[in-house]
């Protein structure tokens, strides 16, 4: 037994000081990939210059933060357009700022921007038919579990019969409740039931 | 030699996971005491080297040994030492072999401390463990090894990620590893029953307080990490429905339907399979979250460094794990149908429509996250899914969960009568809607969202007033009040205390909601904002020299409208020096009412800054709740009666392999 | 009623696949809405000719390749040396200059008056096109990043495949390398160009 773990641990052992080797050469080529992986990511918040300019006008400054809550950034990782720091984000901002002072609707800004940039800026998708299961799905799942749920409980009293233990005007409750049962059918679950 | 040493143990761990999976499921399935008692040593043993190899990354973090890559990308000699010491998991290969030390620490619990279990269900629960933990030490050796050295060694190492060099940073992943891990007890509890075919009360009994800590585990992790975006990222908001935060909050969500469903298995032996489905869920739907955070098959906020080779690896690890878990449960499942019935009017099946409830809501979070991925794997274009998609099908199908979740609990196990409560569940209602309309109309804000959350909160909190009043009225005549209280078993008091944490949060989350502001304005020093009755005095910016970083300081004096004064703020603007990007650190004043929220954006020209002021209402309670749900989790997992049922249980140890 | 507890092994395996489909993809590429669509209308000024304007319809007539860049931009310089390669072998290039100075993290443009910030930008592409040689057929320049915005600009380098009739066919995010050139770009370039 001891033996088998000690020459298993020989092989990992052998397997790892392989690794040494290949990571020496190939260090700094995983950190210059790793980084490159990672540089671009936390670009979200880069140092630029064109940036916020938020309008004086309260009121419009806040339909422009809403609206913009509701954008992405695209080129940020997963960040709407108000929050996001990036260069490209107060551009939209700024633009989206614009368009509400020359007085055009929350709608026509969204369109403005999903004919330029498509329907990824919107942080809700449309409903149609690709999106039918997102929309769709998590309440249909609900019906069904609901049904199964119902059909289940009624399979299980229709075998052990619940009202047997029960006093008498939970029993009626109980009875009530399976209507439209047979009579003989509630004798059986009675006879059937179970502790 | 420290790395080569912390290789070693890795590698060592992997050979005991080898042995705790081979001695506990083969001696349990053959019945042999001394392979069984094998298996539980090599989870201790297990747990002894994996907690040793993480101490020797710590220690390699602390001496700053630039010659182990992992050191040399996430800290430097100027990082202070407590973040030095966080920076061994603020990077993707430690927070990795956080996750291999938590669950090691877990099987390790399950070996020493269940003497309850039969030695057989805990030889293969430590078996099924042992299982998960080769395959993710595998992972970790093969695709993300954190004792990698780098050849040559820098001077001077990059310094960890300013973001996570905070004290959130220091607690949100343990406690976070803590709860995915713990989903890996209650899978390996559920497989372990497929396997035995036995899963009666005592099962449920002996699964429960470790489902339980699992998710108090979840609950303070996901609390913290947004608790953390709150304060750190500088936009002022606590949930953006990101998927790295999705992928947390779908096991949670998976999670709580489990420790109720759990209720209705112990009590009526009733819907096993559904049970064993919903433990098997939270651990895979863990392992996917892990899956779509480090493959960066989605993009997230949370950037870590993506890599496919991993990706690859945890989408095979989770293939087979979850695939080969669901074809048992295809196959084993049906055995454990049947158990006794209850009517529609019962706390069984109040849980139970529950139960229904958040695995809705739990699909709809899952699907929110993958869909644009599905989508674009189906070559159907691009779409993003963000928080209109969240709120709007996560608001419905919560609301009537949390309805029930005020009621259930009155209700009487197997079968009740609608009359006996009709009058007064009416009743509450009209008090609590009209209430809550009017307390709404007073502060001159009426929207269907605050109504509805407002509604829920009083109706959740109410609900447990009327409990506690309740269970103290209906104890035998003559005991005084503390004697009705200690009367109480654990269990429900977790009940009430995790319930009324809902209700707590509700409140936050509306109040939140519906009163916050937020102004964006270019200041100048001497200039002075408005916003909710709170004056904002810019005094101006100043540089600042910190350990590795200089910032940049802005003071705001905060007064009431008539001049009296609240706090004074300094928000920074920090550039940190071995990371190009600034990092905003917000200031904030906090009472238990408000937030007072003030970050620094750019500077305009030579004199003015873009100043964002928040003004954010009860955002304690957003912590409070979730801290209270955490509270709620561990008094019932230390149920007395959990303990009573292990001396009641408890095997003598001749008699070990007879009981098989 | 054993169907049923198949549904969850069957829906995981059918998840498992499109994950493993999903993984192929670069979740940071979207595809531009304005393919088949004409390119957007603006009006620039070019740098040969700082003080004239054109408009897209002086290219049309023939199909080009519409490339944003900027000096700041490294992938840029990488892709450089493959456009001169491109204009020895005909393909007509228009560049878009996008945001030469307030996209430069490197700068500050707050500082700069916008005669200055135009004078700048002058001056950082001339030098540009003297070391590296000049692709373009036409050159003009967005200082603002406005007229980027209504094109879909997201990122440096973009390049647009814009037919004789004006009309966008593709667009290609990221540097064209040789690789992408022949495996990909190549044949939608003559297709371009059998379509006119």
């Amino acid at each position: 037994m001891r033996r088998c773990v000690q020459a298993l641990l020989a092989v990992l052992r052998r397997y790892a000081a392989g690794r040494f080797r290949v990571d020496a050469t190939l260090g700094w080529l995983l950190i210059a990939i790793a980084f490159s992986a990672v540089a671009p990511s936390w670009a979200a918040a880069p140092a630029a210059e064109q940036r916020a300019q938020p309008l004086h006008d309260p009121e419009l400054e806040r339909r422009a933060l809403a609206l913009g809550h509701r954008l992405r950034c695209v080129v940020c990782q997963n960040q709407s357009i108000a929050e996001s720091n990036a260069e490209l984000a107060h551009d939209l901002m700024n633009q989206v700022r614009a368009m509400l002072q020359a007085g055009k609707s929350e709608q026509e800004i969204v369109d403005f921007l999903v004919a330029r940039y498509g329907e990824f800026v919107l942080f809700e998708p449309p409903f149609d038919a690709r999106t039918l299961l997102l929309w769709v799905g998590p309440f249909a799942l609900a019906a069904l579990g609901l049904f199964g749920l119902w059909s289940g409980l009624r399979r299980r009293q229709q075998q052990s019969g619940v009202g047997a233990t029960l006093d008498e005007a939970a029993k009626a409750q109980a009875d009530a409740l399976l209507a439209g049962d047979s009579p003989s059918k509630t004798e059986t679950r009675v006879a059937k039931e179970s502790s | 030699m420290l790395a080569e040493w912390g290789q070693v143990l890795l590698a060592q761990a992997i050979a005991v996971a080898a042995l705790q999976v081979f001695f506990g499921l083969a001696g349990a399935q053959r019945g042999r005491v001394a392979w069984m008692v094998t298996a539980r040593r090599a989870a201790l043993a297990q747990g002894a080297v994996l907690a040793t190899a993480f101490a020797v990354l710590i220690a390699l973090f602390l001496r700053s040994d630039f010659s182990v890559a992992l050191v040399a990308q996430n800290s430097s000699t100027l990082t202070p030492w407590f973040y030095q010491v966080t920076a061994a998991w603020g990077n993707h290969e430690g927070s990795m072999l956080m996750w291999a030390v938590a669950l090691a620490g877990w099987s390790a619990a399950v070996a020493w401390r269940s003497q309850a279990l039969t030695e057989a269900m805990r030889a293969r629960v430590v078996g099924v463990l042992g299982l998960v933990s080769f395959g993710f030490l595998l992972f970790l050796t093969l695709t993300s090894n954190p004792f990698s050295r780098l050849v040559p060694a820098p001077e001077q190492g990059r310094d960890l990620n300013p973001l996570l060099q905070d004290p959130g940073m220091i607690i949100h992943p343990p406690l976070l590893y803590m709860g995915y891990v713990g989903t890996a007890v209650t899978f390996a509890f559920a497989i372990a029953a497929l396997l035995s075919g036995r899963m009666d009360a005592a099962w449920s009994r002996w699964a429960r307080p470790w489902a339980l800590t699992a998710w108090l585990f979840l609950t303070l992790g996901i609390m913290v990490g947004s608790w953390w975006a709150y304060y750190e990222l500088g936009w002022g908001g606590w949930w953006f429905w990101d998927p790295v935060e999705n992928a947390s909050f779908i096991p949670w969500l998976v999670m709580t339907a489990f420790i109720h469903s759990i209720i209705v298995t112990e009590k009526r032996g009733a819907f096993r399979a559904w049970t064993v489905l919903l433990a098997i869920a939270a651990f895979s739907l863990s392992l996917l979250g892990t899956f779509l955070v480090r493959s960066g098959v989605i993009t997230s906020v949370h950037a870590f460094a993506s890599d496919p080779s991993r990706g690859l690896f945890i989408l095979g690890l989770l293939a087979v794990t979850v695939g080969v878990s669901l074809a048992l449960f295809a196959w084993r499942a049906p055995m454990l149908a049947g158990g006794g019935a209850f009517g529609w009017f019962s706390r069984e099946a109040t849980l139970l429509v529950n139960n229904v409830l958040m695995s809705a809501a739990a699909l709809a979070v899952l699907l929110g996250t993958v869909y644009p991925l599905l989508m674009d794997a189906l070559g159907l274009g691009k779409l993003s899914v963000g928080e209109p998609y969240f709120v709007a099908v996560f608001v419905p199908l919560m609301t009537p969960a949390v309805f029930f979740m005020a009621i259930s609990p009155f209700l009487r196990w197997k079968q009740d009568d609608w009359r006996r409560l009709s009058k007064r569940l009416v009743l509450d209602f009209v008090v609590t809607a009209s209430a809550a309309l009017a307390l709404l109309a007073a502060a001159d804000h009426v929207t269907l969202r605050a109504w509805l959350g407002l509604w829920l909160t009083l109706w959740v909190t109410w609900g447990s007033a009327r409990l506690l009043w309740e269970r103290l009225q209906n104890r035998a005549e003559g005991q005084s009040i503390s004697e009705r209280l200690s009367r109480i078993p654990g269990s429900w008091w977790g009940m009430w205390l995790a319930h009324l944490g809902v209700g707590v949060f509700i409140m936050g989350a509306t109040l939140l909601g519906a009163f916050e502001a937020r102004l964006d304005v270019k200041m100048a020093p001497g200039q002075v904002a408005e916003l909710a009755s709170y004056r904002f005095r810019f005094q101006g910016v100043e540089e600042k020299p910190g350990p590795n970083y200089t910032a940049m300081r802005g003071t705001i004096v905060v007064t009431t409208a008539d001049g009296k004064p609240v706090a004074v703020l300094h928000p920074e603007k920090r550039n940190y020096h071995f990371s190009a990007m600034p990092m905003t650190e917000a200031a904030i004043d906090t009472t238990w009412r408000r937030d007072i929220y003030v970050s620094l954006g750019d500077p305009v020209n030579e004199n003015e800054w873009v100043v964002m002021l928040f003004y954010k209402p009860m955002v304690l309670f957003l912590w409070l709740g979730p801290l209270l749900m955490a509270v709620g989790g561990a008094v019932a997992a230390l149920d007395r009666r959990y303990r009573r049922q292990r001396a009641h249980l408890a095997v003598p140890a001749g008699a070990v392999g007879v009981r098989v | 009623m054993r169907w049923k507890y198949v549904v969850p092994l069957v829906v995981f395996l059918g998840l498992v696949v499109l994950f493993a489909v999903g993984f192929r993809l670069n979740p940071r590429e979207i595809p531009s809405p304005l393919i088949g669509k004409p390119a957007p209308h603006f009006t620039l000024p070019r740098f040969v000719e700082p003080s004239a304007t054109v408009t897209p319809a002086v290219w049309a007539g023939q199909p080009y390749l519409l490339n944003v860049w900027a000096t700041w931009c490294v992938s840029c310089r990488q892709e450089h040396p493959m456009l001169m390669r491109l204009k020895q072998e005909g393909v007509r290039i228009i560049g878009f200059n996008y945001k030469e100075i307030r996209g430069d993290a490197g700068l500050d443009a707050r500082k700069l008056s916008p005669e200055a910030e135009a004078q700048l930008a002058w001056q950082r592409i001339g030098a540009w096109l003297k070391t590296g040689g000049d692709p373009y057929a036409d050159l003009v320049v967005d200082l603002t990043g406005r007229a980027a915005i209504d094109y879909g600009v997201y990122g440096t380098p973009e390049t647009f495949f814009i037919d004789a009739k004006g009309v966008i066919r593709y667009k290609h995010i990221g540097p064209i390398t040789p690789e992408v050139w022949q495996d990909q770009l190549r044949a939608k370039w003559l297709a371009l160009q059998e379509g006119s």
